[in-house]
């Protein structure tokens, strides 16, 4: 357990962090602001590795297939939006669920069919392969700093755009109140629509940003699905500042209890009860925390409604 | 008078040609994963089969052969349903299937309780290897520790002296290890078990980095695989020689590409194995599914032939069961791997080797025979199967 | 008006009392043993109806109630104890315990907070399921055969099990309407129609959706008791975060808060998954938008339909 690795397991983390905050985002504003659960998110993210890989080997670049594929996400978000989830705002949370659980199934099912049932791949831009020298015995590889790096930025900007722009102002007051915000006049349909497609290339985003270091397959949003909601819920919902801080702690917790928690308990029991204990505890780990912050937090840690 | 005995003369005609007719018509009922991230495992079990009853003229054993497939979605309980349906609806003479091991301990009982022999091309347990091993129960691939004490025996032969090991947190995972300790005496710098399904190994390749092993053992199969080399190449790491089982093949190298490239596996076959039935079968089945053949295909392949060869020797006759069950320990047909018998309990004797992976010329990806490793292996197991039981 | 309300779930109980007896028909096992898993959803899909439909609790971790209830099964077999007079007991006790300690802590949460913490609890008792290696870890464990019932194998032929998942729906299906009628039921439903004023007009809102979570898991728990025995196999994949939203897709197919779309929806979603999974291997692109569908044009589900079909207003 020196000090490298546990630099290197914090920027993991950390990487882990952002991409969770890029889902997390359009999902938290998605729900804030409309009250509407979309189930249906972590498919957005599945279409976004997609249609890099696929762009990408048609263009034989990653930057192409990227600039291709965000537009194309988007219009998907916003095809989707049109015929379906519209209809869906005014009805309960569980219609919703419904709805969109049978997204799920349809849409898992036609990336099958489509591109085939094997994993597709992605290689990583040729200015960005390799490894970086960060310290004496610490080797990064350069892709998932720009990974790092490039979900900071956005963070940075969606923080900006949020606090600073009219469109931001009523997003915030929308996930407060949306009721008055549309009662003061505001075409709520358009804002709902903007903010639904704007999520959705965000998650778009973040499938295509990881192509070229996870395999592309179906089914590959459903875990992550889950894990994003872990985060708005202990963020609370409809706060970005909520869903970023959240989704770096359950990024490092995640990573950091993988690979340290063995090691600590071994601290206090012998070692193969150690092992044993930490490799049955570091997958429910997140749970945990979620729960715990749900028991003394009952609305998570930065609740938009007051 | 005349009339009445007439009618039971029909009858009796027409109850001889109905038996007859019903013993003339076989019924394989497959059971594989098609769905999920996996099901590309399944689709080539499914397509080695098909293939096989397609060669044969739509004939195993110069019966007329119907296959129904079905899809048991990784989930044990549905696989129990599917199977059910099978033996009792299809009243299937055979079940082929499935993938994986925890399938297999769910529709283990269904099958061999029934009126069905069942014939894993993959998955093969330990524990239906010994004492738990049954009459009705055959293997057409391995015993599963047996690929894993490859990468062991080749790491103890090779000299490594210290061994980083990465398995996901299943009981397979669990199982392959040990399997790799049982021939390595070397020390074993790290064991890591990360949870079943992660894709982002890079918390467990900075232990690598900072354990500096001599080579790196992994068992990572389907996605996992695909992600564990991947992120082991761009992570620098490539120089430590790569020992695997099931993590790469011919299922995870058309997405792992030049990554996988010099990477080592286990294995009891490889697409460039030299025998002229072998060659036919590659060509074959590259032409009819555009993709190169792994053991998955060969192995539910050689189940094909293992029931032509098995219902030849009973005559024809699918009642027979103990002439079908003689014939299937028998294994009266030329496998596509050359040397291979059927043990006492059911699981195959055969060789293994150690493969790696190439680039063909015409810019595939696959695997190839490097060295044997083992000859007319016996598995551990074997020795705890009464076969009275 | 009451005779209309009940030609429902008569016609249900009988159809499925008398399908063993249809000649071929009822004698096809395979028939039977797939009809009896129908009937153990039905029983969980039950139990989430009490929670989700009268409760407006969304648990999203009820499948967790279906592994426990089969680990006692398992667990139990695989140290010779098969005698089901103390399986059944061990079965719904531990799911009892399970569901007071998680709903103790969830019910201090609200709405989407409660369907995440719910879910979290799921997910620690499926990963519990997967850490245990000696009932098989995630492989799971194949059960040396079904429970005994005072040590006789009853339950071993498909028509005998089949009658007796038939009693247990029954009992619970009596047992679920007794409850929400009664005057328990009625604070229930009260609380789920405006909160604030049942806890203004002295209600302890708290215990009482405490009590209906226990009995809701505990119910849930006697599905997996016949799910283990069903298939004489035990897995931790009973309790994947997939069943649990299966089970609320269940109920809220059939449609919500009505016992007996509890019943419809069980046998709608899984009798589609058998139909349509025979026909084509990629049934999932015709499931899916089924279910989108139904929520788009059919409000209410099975029973919506089935009550604008034949005026009877609401079954509630």
């Amino acid at each position: 357990m020196s000090l490298t690795l546990l630099y290197v397991q914090t920027l993991n983390g950390l990487q882990l962090g952002v991409l969770l905050f890029l889902i997390a985002a359009g999902l938290t504003l998605v729900f804030g602001v409309m009250d509407f659960v979309n189930l249906a998110h972590g498919v957005q993210y599945m279409i976004g590795a997609y249609l890099a890989a696929m762009f990408t080997a048609l263009t034989g670049n990653f930057f192409f297939g990227l600039a291709l594929a965000l537009p194309c996400a988007l219009l998907f978000g916003l095809l989707l939006e049109f015929f379906i989830f519209r209809h869906l705002y005014a009805r309960d949370h569980l219609d919703q669920v419904l709805a969109t659980f049978g997204i799920i199934l349809t849409l898992n099912q036609a990336v099958k069919v489509i591109w085939g049932a094997a994993p597709l791949s992605v290689p990583i831009p040729e200015i960005f392969s390799g490894s970086v020298v960060l310290m004496p015995g610490l080797l990064y590889p350069v892709w998932r700093l720009v990974i790092i790096a490039s979900g900071l930025a956005i963070a940075l900007l969606l923080g900006l755009l949020v606090t600073k722009t009219r469109i931001g102002m009523l997003v915030r007051a929308g996930a407060t109140n949306a009721p008055m915000v549309s009662a003061l006049g505001v075409d709520i349909g358009r804002l709902f629509m903007i903010v639904f497609g704007f999520g959705a290339m965000l998650a778009g985003f973040a499938g295509a940003m990881v192509a070229p270091i996870l395999s592309v397959e179906p089914g590959m949003g459903d875990n992550l699905l889950i894990l994003t909601f872990v985060v708005i819920v202990i963020g609370g919902i409809g706060s970005i500042r909520g869903a970023f801080i959240a989704a770096l702690l359950v990024g490092l917790v995640d990573t950091l209890g993988r690979s340290f928690g063995p090691s600590i308990l071994r601290a206090f029991l012998d070692p193969a009860a150690a092992s044993q204990t930490g490799r049955a505890l570091a997958p429910m780990l997140i749970y945990i925390l979620m729960a715990a912050v749900l028991f003394f937090r009952p609305a998570g840690l930065f609740p938009a409604k007051k | 008078m005349m009339k009445a005995k007439l009618f039971v003369t029909l009858g009796a005609v027409a109850l001889m040609a109905g038996s007859a007719a019903a013993q003339e018509k076989l019924k394989v009922g497959i059971v594989v994963t098609l769905s999920g991230p996996s099901a590309v495992l399944g689709q080539q079990a499914r397509d080695g089969f098909n293939l096989a009853v397609k060669q044969m003229g739509g004939k195993l054993g110069g019966l007329d052969t119907e296959v129904i497939v079905v899809d048991d979605e990784l989930k044990p309980d549905v696989a129990v349903n599917k199977v059910k349906g099978l033996v009792e609806r299809d009243q299937v003479n055979f079940v082929v299937g499935p993938i994986f091991s925890n399938v297999l301990q769910a529709i283990h009982k269904p099958v061999v309780d029934s009126n069905a022999f069942l014939i894993s091309p993959n998955a093969g347990t330990s524990n239906f290897a010994g004492p738990q091993c049954n009459p009705n129960f055959f293997v057409t691939s391995y015993q599963n520790d047996q690929v894993h004490e490859v990468l062991g025996k080749t790491a103890q032969d090779k000299g490594y002296k210290r061994l980083f090991l990465l398995a996901p947190n299943y009981q397979a995972g669990k199982d392959s290890l040990a399997g790799v300790k049982r021939h390595f005496k070397g020390e074993i710098v790290g064991e890591v078990y990360t949870p079943l399904g992660q894709l982002d190994f890079s918390a467990e390749l900075a232990q690598i980095a900072a354990a500096k092993p001599d080579a790196v053992f992994a068992f990572m199969p389907g996605g996992m695989g695909v992600n564990l080399v991947r992120q082991y190449r761009q992570a620098g790491l490539a120089n430590i020689p790569f020992l695997s089982a099931f993590t790469v093949d011919e299922s995870t190298l058309p997405a792992q590409k030049e990554a996988a490239i010099g990477f080592f596996g286990g294995a009891n076959w490889a697409p460039d194995m030299k025998n002229p039935q072998n060659e036919a079968f590659v060509k074959a089945y590259e032409a009819a599914y555009n993709s190169v053949p792994g053991t998955y295909a060969m192995q539910a392949y050689d189940a094909a032939l293992l029931i032509d060869a098995a219902i030849k020797s009973a005559g024809g006759k699918l009642s027979d069961k103990n002439a079908l069950r003689a014939g299937l320990k028998k294994a009266d047909f030329q496998s596509l791997r050359g040397n291979f018998k059927i043990g006492v309990n059911g699981y195959p004797i055969q060789d293994f080797y150690l493969v790696q992976v190439v680039q063909r010329p015409d810019g595939k990806f696959a695997t190839s025979l490097r060295e044997k490793v083992f000859s007319d292996y016996v598995d551990v197991y074997a020795k705890d199967c009464k076969p009275s039981n | 008006m009451i005779m209309r309300r009940e030609i429902l779930p008569l016609s249900i109980f009988g159809a499925l009392a008398v399908l063993p007896l249809l000649g071929s028909f009822g004698s096809d096992a395979f028939i039977l043993s797939i009809v009896a898993r129908v009937m153990i959803f039905a029983i969980a899909a039950l139990s989430l109806d009490l929670i989700l439909g009268y409760g407006a609790l969304v648990s999203f971790g009820h499948a967790a109630f279906l592994g426990i209830g089969a680990y006692a099964v398992g667990i139990l077999s695989a140290h010779g104890i098969r005698e089901a007079a103390i399986q059944i007991p061990v079965a719904l006790f531990v799911s009892a315990l399970f569901a007071l300690v998680t709903g103790a802590i969830s019910l201090r949460t609200k709405g989407i907070y409660f369907i995440m913490i719910t879910l979290a609890f799921g997910q620690m008792a499926y990963f519990f399921g997967v850490s245990l290696a000696a009932y098989g870890g995630d492989d799971g464990m194949t059960l040396p055969g079904r429970s005994l019932f005072f040590g006789y194998d009853i339950a071993a032929s498909e028509r005998a099990f089949y009658f007796l998942v038939f009693a247990f729906l029954v009992v619970v299906y009596a047992a679920c309407r007794t409850l929400v009628i009664s005057r328990f039921g009625r604070v229930i439903r009260g609380a789920r129609e405006n909160a604030q004023r049942m806890e203004a007009i002295g209600f302890s809102l708290f215990s009482y959706q405490l009590t209906i979570y226990v009995i809701a898991g505990t119910l849930c728990g006697l599905a997996g008791f016949l799910l283990a025995n069903q298939t004489q196999f035990v897995s931790p994949a009973y309790m994947t975060w997939q069943r649990s939203g299966e089970l609320i897709v269940m109920v809220l197919l059939g449609g919500l808060g009505s016992l007996n779309g509890a019943i419809l929806g069980a046998a709608a979603f899984l009798l589609l998954e058998e139909g349509l999974s025979h026909l084509t291997e990629y049934w999932k692109l015709y499931f899916g938008p089924f279910l989108v569908l139904v929520v788009l044009f059919a409000r209410g589900g099975l029973m919506g339909g089935f009550k604008r079909l034949t005026g009877t207003g609401d079954g509630r």
